[in-house]
């Protein structure tokens, strides 16, 4: 059997961002002590439901980093207790202040060996606006701590298409990246969700327009494409063979499973998760169903968000026929404008194809 | 005349759109006692829903039900309530010609309105004694002097007794029915003549068949007679006839010359049975049908398909139901590429257009788009033969048209001074052909032209109101057909003609409505994976164009910490959408940018 990936998420945050929908809560030491506590005990738990190894563990938030690296030891150890673990990548989101509050050298022993960082802008300006604590100075700090204690695999966070964003604008973030010499590059297009501070002011933020939009992610693809990265799902980048090992598995539809309130899991073809409250996962954690995965849909949409796209060979593998005929059609319809790419091993989306996967998705697959 | 004949009153209630017919009709109801309390509903003779919704009369309706009058007598009164629109103008002629008198309502505020003069001079036609009320004394405004005046001046009838009421308080609705008693005279006719019964309504009951609502005009008729309808020349038994009472029908076995009632069959079909016929015995037949049969021929057309194909079957049943209680609406089948299966239906107007699809939305829950309204338009070919066209699908090429004729109608505007401009504008923009303006007193006109039928059937009502904030009435007749310089106008999408879009149009303004179809169209069509090329155009000839340009961007940047289930209903959604959506080779279109482009003027 394959390994899986943990993903454990951690829902504090000094503020919430008015961008951000995730779930989050402020921070308050005596909540931390007790989910790290029902955290461990979840670990426990599903591991005797689950024997399964593990390859991967993601800490995600909220902010990670808040909870302090003693209880990220914590946590891992359970992991180590309850799971086999295969010489894993082991991933934490932190922000750019964490040089403030993190031992990045105390972080290291625990094991963790790879840093997601939520730069989002490398402009003060484009940062404020974005209602982030930090600044450049804070990013460049943190980035110089966590290369000191021996981090070399770290990703930052790239915001694309924020308010009045230039081209100047946005090369200055990715030239960082380049300059600082990542293996690894998250670059998101802001999307205004329900439920935040942005939502409420969307009419009179200057969003830039769909050909703007577009024209900005374009614009990034080739940036880093041309530098060295490979724009290897529709929002990441990496130096050859640097890919995100947990991201990989959703897009994979490899399985994954998911600790804390509201984190998401597959197994067994299940794809189940924990509500969004912390204090029912501590009084007692009950996952709710949510759909039947892994059927050919569903990978082919998964699938599709990668540079490699569908392998005719793999999905042969996986369901024991060939790609259906009809989505080799379908894809073909576009092949002409560069939407997608067609050949004999499969059907994939190129970078401009990425920026309207959803609807070419819809088209080939549904 | 024998006694009971003395007794009787027939008589309908005449009256401009909201001027409180109904309101009247309830209150009558309600003094009388034909209607307890607990049956009382507001509008009690407006059985659907979108009659009293909308405050006006669809189908014809009537009741029977006893007045014991002030001079110690008892009548029986039959109160045939009539629709109260242009497009119904036939039935309501047949329903007058079943009375004896009508009541006339006018608003003691707004005074004589268009309908109110139509609606009279139909009355007088069908030789009624007229009773005039004015109605809404109450209001601040009225001022029932000047209407009182406005009547007598207009209409030419005398109405300084006329009874001065509020049909909303029920203040002075007894003198209504005391000046009934005392101005409508007793129906003639004779019992011992061979049965004559005029058909003013009819309606489709599942259990019973056909229901034809009659006034006996010479004669009797009772269960077990053999009947023949004069028009049709059909023969039934009757099953069932009777009274109508306010809220049941009342099956007291004959009704004899000088009643109005009902009378069932088991008749299958309503065209059998259409308003304006007569009903005479088998046995016994009348020499001749009494006059004024003609049957009713739809003006206005367009394609009626349902948003979603697989719900063919439930439209054709349910137009098939509606057909049922309405004789004028015609349908048959149409195919179109844009749309798929779908019906041609014809209508008596605008109006009926409007409820029609609005029952088929509401009654039979089922989602529709229509196409363009389109009049028969006469089209004579260069072979010397002419030809009546309806749909714009079968209009000839222009190379083979030696001439083309549109149908015209008579209009008067009923309006206050003050817009004499803006509704002396309008009819010139839709073509009209200014005829006169008279002075109905100081400050309000009567604005006659002729103006085509087609001008009239987009949206000529709703451009009207506006810029008569409300104040203009309107009615018009059909007056024949004038020549025209008439071309069929197509939109192409993605260079294919999308049938559904096309229409007759004149030419001169065939330009400006192509750009304004074609920019409409833009807004509404999304973007799509492609661009999408919007052309109208005449006979090849390209007038206007817009581009739809291709989506840039439609993507989920982020994967939300493994929550592939919202990725994947997001998806669903999106197919939803699309499903909605119809295709046209390569292209979706929303099912309401169909409708979006019928409404374009006034913008």
């Amino acid at each position: 059997m394959e390994p899986i990936g943990a993903y454990i998420h951690i829902p504090f945050c000094v503020k919430k961002c008015p961008y951000c929908d995730f779930y989050s809560l402020p921070l308050n030491e005596e909540l931390v002590s007790a989910y790290v506590f029902s955290l461990c005990k979840n670990i426990k738990d599903l591991s005797r439901v689950y024997e399964r190894e593990i390859d991967s563990i993601y800490f995600g938030g909220g902010t990670p980093n808040l909870i302090g690296v003693d209880n990220i030891g914590r946590i891992l150890d359970a992991v180590h207790c309850g799971f086999k673990v295969l010489n894993p990548e082991i991933t934490v989101e932190i922000n750019p202040s964490a040089h403030t509050n993190i031992d990045f050298r105390k972080l290291k022993n625990t094991g963790v060996n790879r840093l997601s960082i939520g730069m989002q802008s490398i402009n003060d300006n484009e940062l404020f606006n974005l209602g982030r604590r930090h600044n450049s100075h804070d990013i460049k700090q943190t980035l110089y701590k966590a290369k000191n204690a021996g981090f070399y695999n770290i990703s930052l966070d790239v915001m694309l298409a924020l308010p009045n964003q230039k081209d100047e604008d946005l090369i200055n973030s990715l030239s960082f990246c380049v300059e600082n010499n990542l293996p690894h590059v998250s670059a998101y297009l802001l999307k205004i969700e329900k439920n935040t501070d942005f939502y409420k002011i969307k009419n009179i933020l200057p969003l830039p327009d769909e050909e703007r939009t577009a024209d900005l992610y374009l614009l990034a693809s080739d940036y880093l494409t041309s530098r060295g990265y490979e724009h290897y799902e529709i929002s990441n980048f990496c130096r050859k063979g640097m890919e995100s090992r947990h991201n990989l598995k959703y897009w994979n539809c490899d399985e994954y499973l998911g600790f804390g309130s509201s984190a998401h899991s597959f197994m067994n073809g299940k794809r189940f998760y924990y509500p969004r409250s912390i204090e029912k996962f501590i009084e007692n954690p009950v996952y709710v169903m949510d759909s039947t995965g892994g059927d050919t849909k569903e990978f082919c949409m998964l699938r599709l968000r990668l540079a490699e796209g569908i392998k005719n060979e793999e999905y042969k593998q996986r369901f024991g026929e060939n790609i259906p005929d009809i989505y080799y059609d379908r894809a073909r319809k576009y092949v002409d404008s560069g939407l997608v790419s067609v050949d004999e091993s499969g059907i994939n989306l190129t970078p401009r194809g990425f920026l309207v996967s959803n609807a070419l998705v819809v088209d080939i697959i549904y | 005349m024998s006694d009971k004949k003395k007794f009787i009153r027939n008589f309908s209630i005449i009256a401009h759109i909201d001027h409180g017919k109904s309101t009247l009709a309830d209150r009558i109801l309600e003094l009388s006692g034909a209607v307890s309390n607990r049956e009382m509903e507001d509008q009690l003779l407006d059985n659907m829903d979108l009659e009293r919704e909308r405050g006006i009369t669809i189908k014809s309706h009537a009741v029977t039900f006893q007045y014991h009058a002030d001079d110690g007598q008892n009548y029986t009164f039959n109160l045939i309530d009539t629709p109260g629109h242009v497009d119904f103008n036939y039935e309501v002629s047949r329903s007058l010609a079943s009375c004896e008198g009508a009541v006339l309502v006018v608003d003691a505020s707004q005074g004589v309105e268009a309908q109110t003069l139509a609606n009279t001079y139909l009355a007088l036609d069908s030789g009624l004694e007229i009773v005039p009320v004015l109605n809404k004394i109450d209001l601040p405004s009225a001022d029932p002097d000047r209407v009182c005046k406005e009547i007598e001046d207009i209409i030419g009838i005398p109405a300084e007794d006329a009874p001065r009421v509020s049909a909303k308080s029920g203040l002075n609705v007894k003198d209504v029915l005391e000046s009934i008693v005392k101005l409508i005279p007793a129906p003639k006719g004779k019992t011992d003549a061979p049965l004559k019964a005029l058909i003013f309504d009819s309606l489709y009951d599942s259990y019973k068949g056909v229901i034809a609502y009659v006034r006996i005009v010479d004669g009797k008729v009772k269960v077990g007679d053999k009947i023949k309808f004069m028009a049709s020349g059909a023969e039934f038994i009757v099953t069932e006839c009777g009274i109508l009472r306010a809220t049941d029908l009342d099956p007291i076995g004959t009704l004899s010359s000088g009643e109005v009632g009902y009378i069932a069959a088991s008749i299958k079909t309503i065209s059998t049975s259409r308003v304006g016929d007569t009903i005479t015995l088998a046995e016994n037949p009348a020499d001749e049908p009494l006059p004024g049969y003609r049957a009713v021929n739809p003006m206005v057309f367009c394609g009626v398909y349902p948003s979603d194909g697989s719900k063919y079957p439930d439209l054709r049943d349910a137009i098939e139901k509606l057909k049922l209680n309405d004789a004028a609406l015609t349908f048959e089948p149409e195919t179109s590429t844009a749309l798929g299966f779908g019906f041609r239906c014809g209508f008596l107007g605008l109006l009926h257009m409007e409820i029609i699809q609005e029952r088929l939305e509401r009654e039979y829950n089922l989602d529709i788009i229509t196409t363009a309204p389109s009049v028969i338009y006469k089209i004579t070919k260069t072979d010397g033969e002419t030809v009546l066209i309806d749909n714009p699908t079968n209009y000839p090429d222009s190379a083979v048209i030696a001439s083309a004729q549109e149908p015209m109608t008579d209009a008067h505007i009923y309006s206050p001074s003050d817009y004499i401009g803006n509704i002396m504008e309008l009819c010139q923009d839709r073509r009209g052909i200014y005829i006169g303006m008279d002075y109905i007193d100081t400050d309000r006109v009567d604005i006659h032209y002729k103006l085509p039928l087609n001008e009239i059937v987009y949206d000529f009502f709703d451009a009207l109101k506006s810029k008569t904030r409300g104040y203009a009435s309107f009615d018009y007749e059909l007056d024949g057909y004038k020549k025209s310089d008439l071309v069929k106008l197509d939109i192409m999408l993605n260079g294919e003609v999308v049938d559904a879009l096309s229409f007759i149009i004149h030419k001169d303004k065939a330009y400006e409505r192509g750009r304004k179809m074609a920019q409409k169209l833009k807004e509404k069509i999304p973007r799509q994976l492609f661009e999408v090329p919007i052309q109208a155009c005449i006979g090849g000839k390209i007038i206007a164009r817009e581009t739809v340009k291709a989506m840039r961007k439609d993507v989920l940047a982020k994967c939300y910490g493994g929550d592939i289930t919202r990725k994947k209903k997001l998806l669903e959604k999106q197919k939803e959408g699309k499903k909605r959506m119809r295709q046209l080779g390569n292209v979706e279109i929303p099912q309401d940018a169909f409708m979006s482009v019928l409404k374009l003027d006034g913008e």
